[in-house]
């Protein structure tokens, strides 16, 4: 357009070639820009697809197995006793299990198989809503944590104080503490409980004050669980360490302690339990487990079903795959197979 | 002097009998002072006290949407007007109450994050605006200084009304300026308006003859004037004033206004004063916004959002319910069931004697907690995948036009998805699909035809009717593509009539008078170079051939060929015409004048140029050139000798996809003309508001008895690459309409040489030139016309309709071509529809001879049938086109900027819309729709997790994780990967728009829900009562939340990372590294102190990472939810593959088959 610059929006520079060069507006390269990286592109091949669904099984049974043998190695006692502690109807329950009265009960329990040291207790709930939001907030961390913060209670109503002065520890957490306890006996030798490190480390060393002492705790109107031994600082109260590391789901275990010796098949365990909890009110189920572990924890066959599920899937679907293939092969990269090739006219 | 002077003024402004309106005052003056009309400038009197009242703008403009004091307000105020974040906000400030189930930090810190990243970009964006102005704003510019009589620097920002400035040559003007005086005598200039309307063509502006005489700074000292005139407004094309000087009143029109961005052209000076200021010009009172386009992925987006809120409310619902039905309870008959809550003591949030306004209360509550289900950074992560894809366009090497130095440039980061879209081009013909530089190619003269080169319409002709082509022939033109050409615009080879052999030729006078007729019949402007100034023949000899200025490419190329013929026009004065012309005698070099009596000027109506000239021998001339419709009936009888053989070559060359126009001539006497001069002139003096017809008219009677000359035939060449990329473009199933002012066999022509129309293509023609219709038309009753035409292109459609319905099932292809004059009865409104139906069922179709006006018509019927269309052009006449399109694109480069202004897109060549649409518009649809199903995916798992665990407590709402995995989950964790997706090949998915259908949208959100069920269920299910390690420890709340959180992350991301199919380091750095990032940021979290980490200390490093089962469950919960994906891909890769499916593998498969 030399002949012709009122259609040309370049100067008088414009036509000489290395000022166009010099003011080039052309796009530097590089590969990001261009969208040139080096890139891999999977393509779910028949093989690809056979051989992932192959793998994915070969690996998944042997680890259900194995998580299967490891859960059914773990020998568990559980032993519900909230019904047989107490008879009546609902009413006479509640009326009793908050009366004064003596509320010792005996469980007999006879072991299966060999139980192997450690041996540990645990106590269940059942339709206990230890995840309810009014609950789970109901605490306050820095009471627990510093001495002087006794006063920090406010996210603790209604249990923050008593009297006019700060409950240590405040909240519902707290103050519901459950309070059954129990001794065991194997052919009137009485078994030892550890109750030592049942909770998180990380808890008692950091959550739970070691100067932090109980004060004004139950002394309420309403009496919710247990009491605390006001000399024993928080961080050496473990039953309340693990109470108030709150479960997730309604139905919940917490440790209890440990036996730290092995039970022999047939041996019969006597069980003093002192019911003191009251579930009756909501229907709450109370249960007495005593279990091993084994590297994968407790009894639960679950996982290894997963696991096996899973991978008996997989194996199907490779097997329908290769049928599939092999009894119909198609060529994927076949454009005949395009939407618009394969119906002309949108017959 | 003087008088001699203002004799010549008379003189001049007879000539430009048609640009020249004489300004008189008409009814629009009797408005001045009245409201519209109430501006007043005191010109060369800016400190007047009554100026200073009127307290006018400055010349400072700013085009940028937000200032320093409102940028806070204002971009908040956009953010929040989009409905998921004003949800956010909402949700944000309710939960500093104690409704909220989680602490406020925790979701104002998402949105935060959200909103300030949103606002960078605009930061971003509205500063390189703010650069631009403030390069504008201080441009120089020369301002008169009134005391010290003389001109004095400035910047633009600091001129004010009543100013006078002197703008040179080459420059623009600052401000809307009031045209008092320029270099030349009679007070005119040119101006090029190409940055305000597009046209290229210099304009004539005409100062007032009392101002004309203020010449230097001494005489402008003494001007001292007061306008009145219409207040700001946006209409380029009317102007109404009144200049009061010296007591007399005169009045201003448009031709006295020199407006800002206009430039001044072949004027080496002009004085102005100015009129408006900054914001008050016309050119920045037209500067809108363009059109906000909304794309259609967004509006459905809406439409999702709206429908995830639906879904929301309704699971908040269900919980409230729930919860007060449990809550209710609590208390039963005065006893405490749930005692350890403490019932009797509660909160009005958890009360059973008011349970009722508990759960309602909840309601909110739950709002709150679902609120995972809107994924608040999906408009953020949206934003930045578009700013990124336009930097791909802009920065693509193979759209970047060598020639032009113009990359390609996406002006709206908001309609990129909808290029991988577009159902039907809309393109313009001129200058799109050809170059619009026009080359003079062939002619006929004297009934013999001239020029031997082959046109590539004619190539693709000879193809299409099996002739074979010459090997020579081939080559010859493919030299023109490669070889530099010496002339541009010239491409005539023929010898009888190159180097003066014309002389030779049997009909040599008539072969002169054919191109002095070129050579003199134009309004094109020699660029006189000055420095080799004396414009005598032996100077020309040594300097350069002269180039020249053109209002259209067309008069550019015949004034080329007619000084590469030996007809060299080279100066032009107001009166005379200067041409170095070779004798046909005596076969030497010599100078001619002309002097220009009158030029009647080019429009759209008359269809005809002429100019009236008295050469040297004292003979008065009229010359003509026209489109043969006009012209042939002003033939007078002799001077039809060669009319057939004329007439014959004009179809050959518009079959060739030439150009073509008429060149005729006619002798005047002298009585003849001095009467006619008399009537012209009073009909241009008349003041009847029928002027210009009779203007028209009295030209008309000049223009007869024509003695034919000959033909021109000039060539717009089709763009490099243009048959091709439209093939592809149709291979891809997209539908392209072209829009062009061409007569029918010349569009069905350039049809098929840009491979538009193919063979084996059948055409349906539809056109008004049936005999019954031209017969109604010689009868000339208008309303029969109208009615017997609409009756014929109803018919017309219908039977094409049938034609096509009858061909369905067979491949046959259609093109469908329609005349303007039928197009205008097809848009009627009873008939719209049945034409649309019948254009989409064509494959190509062609629109001769349309309007601006039909083109916008066309795109906006084409638009109505839901499909995305994309307007490509180039040129004013495309802006409507343009703008009413689903996606504009313009082409830059020769025409002006009006289309680049109005685009969304522009670039330089048309056969990159081919790389836009294909490779940059489909990687961007498949990554845009496949990012927002993904989002509703990873937002649906999330969420329902949230849901499936209220109905384990007792919907409560306890959110299930930590406040801060929450808040980090769609920042931090699951954005990356998103904007990180892939990219492969095909484009019909988009159109079909199967990537982003409703089923594909539910499926994706249904795949969200199984997922949220697989992770709840699972992981609840493995992590039950037991002791979940050896030391006998069982799983709390804490430990479970972080493996279903974990289990979540590990979903979504691997989830992702399967449903694409292009890994580059980006998307292994972004999937992996999400995952990665979480566990960072658990580790860093988990060890700050407990008060703020609260259930995440110490969880990961004490507890889940040395514990087996964590590990194991993530392995099982990530392929289980994988599974279902993964099994449906599968099925369908083999069952109905999708398009992309197949291409991928078939490029694999070559892939692999070139290696081996």
């Amino acid at each position: 357009m030399s002949s012709n610059p009122a259609s040309s929006s370049g100067g008088p520079g414009s036509t000489d070639p290395s000022a166009v060069r010099r003011n080039s507006k052309r796009p530097k390269y590089s590969k990001f820009t261009q969208q040139e990286l080096p890139a891999c592109k999977p393509i779910l091949t028949p093989r690809w697809v056979i051989s992932a669904f192959m793998v994915v099984s070969i690996v998944f049974i042997p680890i259900g197995v194995a998580s299967l043998f490891a859960s059914r190695d773990v020998v568990e006692i559980v032993d519900r006793y909230d019904g047989e502690c107490i008879n009546g109807t609902k009413t006479e329950k509640i009326r009793h299990i908050q009366g004064p009265g003596n509320k010792a009960c005996t469980r007999t329990l006879t072991v299966t198989k060999h139980m192997k040291a450690p041996i540990y207790i645990y106590y269940q709930l059942d339709n206990f809503y230890q995840n309810h939001r009014r609950y789970v907030k109901s605490r306050s961390d820095q009471q627990l944590r510093h001495r002087g913060s006794a006063d920090a209670t406010s996210d603790c109503r209604p249990e923050d104080t008593a009297n006019g002065k700060p409950i240590v520890p405040c909240g519902l957490i707290a103050w519901s503490l459950f309070n059954d306890t129990y001794s065991f006996a194997v052919s009137n030798r009485n078994l030892t409980v550890n109750k030592k490190e049942i909770s998180w480390k990380s808890d008692r060393d950091h959550k739970f004050g070691k100067d932090v002492f109980p004060s004004n705790f139950q002394s309420g109107g309403l009496i919710g669980g247990a009491s605390l031994n006001e000399s024993i600082p928080l961080s050496e109260q473990e039953d309340l360490i693990v109470w108030m590391r709150t479960a997730a789901l309604p139905t919940f275990r917490k440790l209890y302690g440990r036996i730290e010796q092995d039970l022999q098949p047939n041996d019969v365990i006597n069980v003093v339990v002192m019911n003191n909890y009251n579930t009756y009110s909501f229907n709450g189920k109370k249960m007495l487990v005593l279990s091993t572990t084994s590297w994968l924890g407790g009894k639960n066959d679950f996982l290894g079903i997963a696991y096996l599920t899973v991978g008996g899937l997989c194996f199907f679907l490779a097997m329908l795959f290769t049928i599939i293939y092999l009894v119909k092969p198609r060529r994927l990269g076949d454009p005949s197979y395009l939407s618009w090739n394969r119906n002309p006219g949108g017959r | 002097m003087e008088g001699r002077r203002r004799k010549r003024d008379v003189l001049l402004s007879k000539l430009y009998s048609f640009a020249c309106i004489k300004t008189h005052f008409n009814e629009d003056h009797s408005q001045i002072g009245q409201r519209g009309y109430a501006r007043v400038v005191h010109c060369n009197d800016p400190d007047n006290p009554e100026a200073i009242q009127l307290n006018y703008t400055r010349n400072y403009v700013s085009t940028t949407k937000y200032t320093a004091v409102n940028f806070i307000p204002k971009s908040l105020f956009e953010q929040f007007r989009r409905v998921a974040n004003l949800y956010f906000l909402v949700v944000a400030c309710v939960s500093f109450s104690p409704l909220a189930p989680y602490t406020a930090v925790s979701i104002a810190f998402p949105l935060a994050v959200v909103i300030l990243a949103t606002m960078a970009k605009e930061a971003v964006e509205d500063w390189s605006r703010k650069k631009q102005d403030i390069e504008a704003n201080n441009r120089r510019a020369e301002l008169f200084d009134v005391k010290n009589k003389r001109f004095i620097e400035t910047k633009w920002k600091e001129l004010r009304v009543g100013d006078i400035v002197k703008v040179y040559k080459d420059e623009y003007f600052p401000a809307d300026l009031l045209f008092l005086s320029s270099n030349y005598e009679d007070g005119i200039c040119y101006v090029e308006t190409s940055n305000l309307d597009g046209e290229t063509n210099l304009k004539l502006k005409h100062a007032l003859e009392a101002t004309s005489r203020f010449q230097d700074e001494s005489s402008l000292f003494h001007f001292k004037a007061v306008t009145k005139c219409e207040d700001p407004n946006e209409n380029l094309y009317s102007f109404v004033g009144t200049l009061y000087c010296n007591e007399v009143q005169y009045p201003l029109s448009l031709q006295q206004l020199l407006l800002r961005d206009s430039k001044l052209r072949n004027t080496d000076y002009v004085y102005g004063v100015v009129i408006f200021t900054g914001h008050d010009t016309k050119v920045m009172q037209n500067a809108m916004n363009p059109p906000s386009k909304r794309s259609g992925i967004e509006k459905r987006l809406d439409k999702i959002i709206y429908i995830l809120f639906s879904f929301l409310i309704l699971i908040a619902f269900i919980g409230s319910v729930f919860f007060g039905i449990m809550t209710k309870k609590d208390i039963d008959t005065g006893k405490l069931r749930r005692w350890y809550l403490r019932p009797d003591k509660a909160a009005v949030f958890y009360d059973p004697r008011r349970a009722s306004l508990a759960a309602f209360l909840h309601l909110l509550t739950d709002l709150m907690l679902y609120g995972y289900l809107i994924p608040i950074s999906l408009y953020i992560s949206i934003e930045i995948v578009k700013v990124l894809q336009c930097i791909f366009i802009n920065q693509d090497r193979h759209m970047y036009y060598e020639e032009t130095d113009r990359p390609a440039h996406a002006r709206t980061s908001n309609l990129n998805e909808e290029l991988g879209q577009v159902h039907t081009i809309l393109s313009d013909k001129t200058g799109t699909l050809t170059c619009n530089s026009m080359e003079f190619v062939k002619c006929s003269i004297a009934g013999t035809s001239y020029g031997k080169g082959m046109t590539e319409v004619e190539i693709a002709l000879a193809r299409r009717q099996g002739r074979s082509i010459a090997f020579s022939e081939l080559d010859e033109v493919g030299d023109n593509l490669t070889s530099d050409r010496s002339v541009k615009g010239f491409n005539f080879k023929d010898e009888r009539l190159t180097n003066g052999r014309w002389v030779n030729e049997p009909h040599s006078d008539m072969i002169q008078k054919f191109f002095r007729v070129l050579a003199i019949c134009h309004t094109v402007i020699p660029d006189v170079h000055e420095e080799t100034g004396h414009l005598s023949y032996e100077a020309s000899q040594m300097r350069q051939k002269p180039s020249y200025e053109a209002e259209s490419p067309d008069e550019a190329a015949f004034v080329i060929a007619a000084r590469e013929l030996g007809f060299e026009f080279f100066k032009r004065t107001q009166t005379s015409i200067y041409l170095h012309e070779l004798d046909r005698e005596t076969g030497q070099m010599v100078d001619r004048v002309y002097e220009l009596l009158h030029v009647l000027e080019f429009s759209s109506s008359r269809k005809r140029m002429s100019v009236i000239v008295r050469n040297q021998e004292n003979k008065l001339l009229l010359l003509c050139k026209g489109a043969d419709s006009v012209m042939l009936e002003r033939l007078s009888e002799e001077g039809r000798l060669f009319e057939a053989e004329t007439m014959a070559h004009i179809k050959k060359y518009a079959e060739a996809g030439l150009r073509t126009l008429i060149l005729a001539y006619r002798n005047l006497n002298e009585e003849e003309f001095t009467v006619w001069q008399e009537e012209f002139q009073n009909a241009k003096t008349s003041v009847s508001t029928d002027r210009d017809l009779l203007v028209n008219a009295a030209a008309e009677k000049i223009e007869k008895d024509l003695i034919l000359l000959g033909a021109t035939a000039v060539e717009d060449k089709l763009q490099k690459g243009v048959p091709d990329c439209i093939q592809k473009l149709s291979l891809a199933g997209i539908r392209i309409w072209v829009l062009t002012g061409d007569k029918i066999e010349t569009a069905i022509n350039v049809g098929y040489a840009c491979s538009l129309l193919r063979q084996g293509m059948k055409l349906i023609v539809i056109s008004l030139d049936t005999p019954e219709i031209i017969l109604e038309e010689k009868r000339g009753d208008k309303e029969a016309i109208a009615k017997a035409s609409l009756e014929c292109v109803k018919k017309q459609i219908c039977d094409a309709q049938s034609q096509i319905d009858s061909a369905k099932g067979s491949s046959n292809e259609f093109g469908l071509i329609i005349d303007g004059k039928s197009l205008a009865f097809a848009l009627d409104k009873n008939l719209e529809i049945n034409f649309l139906k019948l254009a989409t069922g064509c494959d190509s179709v062609i629109c001769c001879r349309s309007s601006p006006k039909q083109k916008a018509l066309v795109a906006r019927l084409v638009k109505t049938g839901g499909k995305t269309t994309l307007a490509i052009g180039d040129g004013a006449n495309d802006v409507g086109m343009i703008q009413e399109a689903s996606i504009g694109v313009a082409i830059t480069g020769v025409e002006g900027m009006q289309a680049a202004m109005s685009s969304d897109v522009n670039i330089a060549q048309f056969r990159f819309l081919e790389r836009l649409l294909l490779l940059h518009g489909h990687w961007f649809y498949r990554r845009i729709s496949l990012m927002i199903c993904y989002y509703f995916y990873k937002n649906i798992t999330f969420g329902l997790t949230l849901f499936w665990f209220e109905t384990h407590s007792s919907f409560s709402a306890q959110p299930a994780y930590n406040d801060w995995y929450m808040s980090s989950y769609n920042v931090f964790f699951t954005a990356l990967p998103v904007i990180a997706l892939g990219y492969p090949y095909l484009y019909s998915e988009g159109i079909l728009n199967i990537l982003y259908s409703w089923p594909r949208i539910l499926g994706w959100m249904f795949n969200g829900m199984i997922s949220s069920i697989i992770i709840f269920f699972l992981t609840t299910s493995c992590l039950k009562d037991q002791a979940f390690r050896s030391n006998g420890q069982v799983v709390d709340f804490a430990v479970l939340a972080t493996t279903m959180y974990s289990c979540v992350v590990w979903s979504v991301n691997c989830q992702m990372a399967l449903s694409i199919n292009h890994f580059t380091w980006i998307q292994h750095i972004f999937i992996w590294g999400s995952i990665v990032l979480w566990y960072i940021f658990l580790f860093i979290y988990g060890s700050l102190t407990p008060t703020f980490s609260k259930t995440a200390y110490m969880v990961l490093v004490e507890v889940c990472a040395p514990s087996p089962v964590y590990w194991i469950i993530i392995v099982v919960v990530v392929f289980s939810t994988l599974l279902p994906y993964f099994a449906y891909r599968a099925i369908q890769l083999r069952f109905w593959p999708m398009p992309h499916d197949i291409a991928q593998v078939k490029q694999y498969e070559e892939g692999t088959n070139s290696q081996w």
